[in-house]
């Protein structure tokens, strides 16, 4: 039979441990709420400039002089993963779920005779993927030091991207992060980045002619590289909202499962302590009786 | 008083302005112009410099650096890389633009260079003001 004591101290222990859990999830609650904020204010941005690309693109997209980041290498033989992930953990399946789809990904392509390289953004999509394909990264950004994501952050892994790019290192860049659904649900999603793709646009975008100035074509090979570090902006603040959702829900869950176990321990305790006293009953008046 | 139109600011974080506005000067890549309502729909790039808006409020200025602008015959949209509001904007910002700005215009040359200048004089002149 356990003994009080050690009860006891696993109870505070518990107890101290729920605290945390429930300061950590209020916490994730006001940060998610800014982190939605955030998603919101960029997404005005990211909505027009994928609209003005998406027309430039389906007007110059034919032709031969077509810009290589929209029209791609020409071939797809080498694929760069860009994987978002935390910086911490403690956030449920949150970062386990992108290096899963990574993983399915990453087979899927070397089965099909691709080659694949791996650029990590955050922490733990690294040290997850390092175990079994060490051999495939090419670099990681680290946003630890970053309190809140900015445009500048998105721009310099964007830039990191298309110096690759340049370089001829890939053909194809895909993005992998979690699109913030609720805070029970973050979808893993994976975006092609390089070459650009856009949904067809719709209909009465069309109906208006558009001088450009200078030339189509100038335009858009002036967007296309910005067009890379929007998509990624963009991503990191689902990311952001996504990993506070789910450390939310996470930390929830934890705080519901200690105090489940407190009263677990304490009615254990309290038998234990009940035994104790019947114990002791016992002999005070077996002893008596021996008298 | 004029006609008027829907004038937004957005950059990538937020989305800075947006109200109604009855003249937008804007730093075109080719040139500086100004649009009005009913302005034939053009888009243009960027070229840093300060967009001045005018509304029935009075005139406001934006220091906005790359990106670029969506004209159309009621609205004028800028999607600007980086933009801050002339009267918000801080004075270390305004003095790193400054630099970035000097350094542009003495590499141009040109056409481009009369722009980079006006821009250098635009910045000084709103530092001036603040001061």
């Amino acid at each position: 039979m356990p003994n009080l004591k050690d009860l006891k101290n696993r109870i505070e222990s518990v107890k101290s441990t729920r605290k945390i859990t429930k300061a950590m999830q209020m916490v994730a609650a006001a940060k998610l709420r800014r982190a939605q904020d955030a998603a919101e204010a960029g997404r005005p941005y990211a909505e027009r400039m994928q609209a003005v690309m998406g027309g430039l693109a389906t007007s110059v997209g034919g032709s031969d002089s077509a810009p290589r980041l929209l029209a791609g290498t020409g071939s797809d033989q080498t694929h760069l993963l860009v994987v978002l992930t935390a910086e911490r953990g403690l956030c449920g399946g949150f970062n386990s779920t992108i290096v899963r789809l990574v993983r399915t990904r990453i087979q899927e392509l070397i089965g099909q005779g691709k080659t694949v390289k791996l650029l990590t953004v955050g922490k733990k999509g690294r040290e997850q993927l390092r175990r079994d394909y060490a051999d495939l990264m090419v670099g990681h950004v680290d946003l630890s030091e970053v309190k809140r994501v900015g445009y500048a952050n998105a721009a310099e892994i964007a830039g990191d991207i298309l110096k690759r790019f340049d370089a001829g290192e890939f053909d194809v860049a895909s993005i992998y992060f979690n699109t913030f659904q609720s805070v029970i649900s973050q979808i893993p999603t994976e975006t092609q980045i390089i070459p650009a793709k856009f949904d067809a646009p719709e209909a009465d975008d069309a109906s208006t002619l558009y001088d450009y100035e200078p030339s189509e074509e100038a335009i858009l090979a002036d967007l296309l590289p910005r067009g890379v570090a929007t998509q990624i902006f963009s991503a990191l603040l689902e990311n952001g909202a996504s990993e506070q959702g789910a450390r939310m829900s996470a930390m929830d869950n934890a705080t519901r499962n200690a105090g489940d176990m407190i009263d677990k321990l304490t009615i254990e305790y309290n038998r234990s302590r009940q035994a104790v006293i019947t114990n002791e009953l016992i002999e005070i008046i077996s002893g008596a009786e021996a008298l | 008083m004029a006609d008027m139109m829907q004038f937004d600011l957005v950059s990538p974080e937020k989305r800075l302005a947006s109200f109604e506005a009855s003249a937008v000067q804007i730093p075109g890549a080719d040139g500086d112009l100004t649009a009005m309502a009913g302005h034939a729909p053009v888009i243009t790039t960027l070229r840093p410099g300060v967009v001045r808006v005018q509304s029935a409020e009075g005139d406001k200025d934006y220091v906005v650096t790359s990106g670029f602008v969506e004209v159309t015959a009621s609205s004028v949209s800028v999607i600007a890389e980086r933009a801050h509001a002339g009267d918000q904007i801080s004075k270390d910002d305004l003095t790193d633009v400054l630099a970035d700005a000097r350094a542009h215009a003495a590499k141009a040359e040109g056409e481009s260079k009369d722009g980079a200048e006006k821009f250098v004089a635009d910045l000084v002149q709103l530092l001036e003001d603040m001061e």
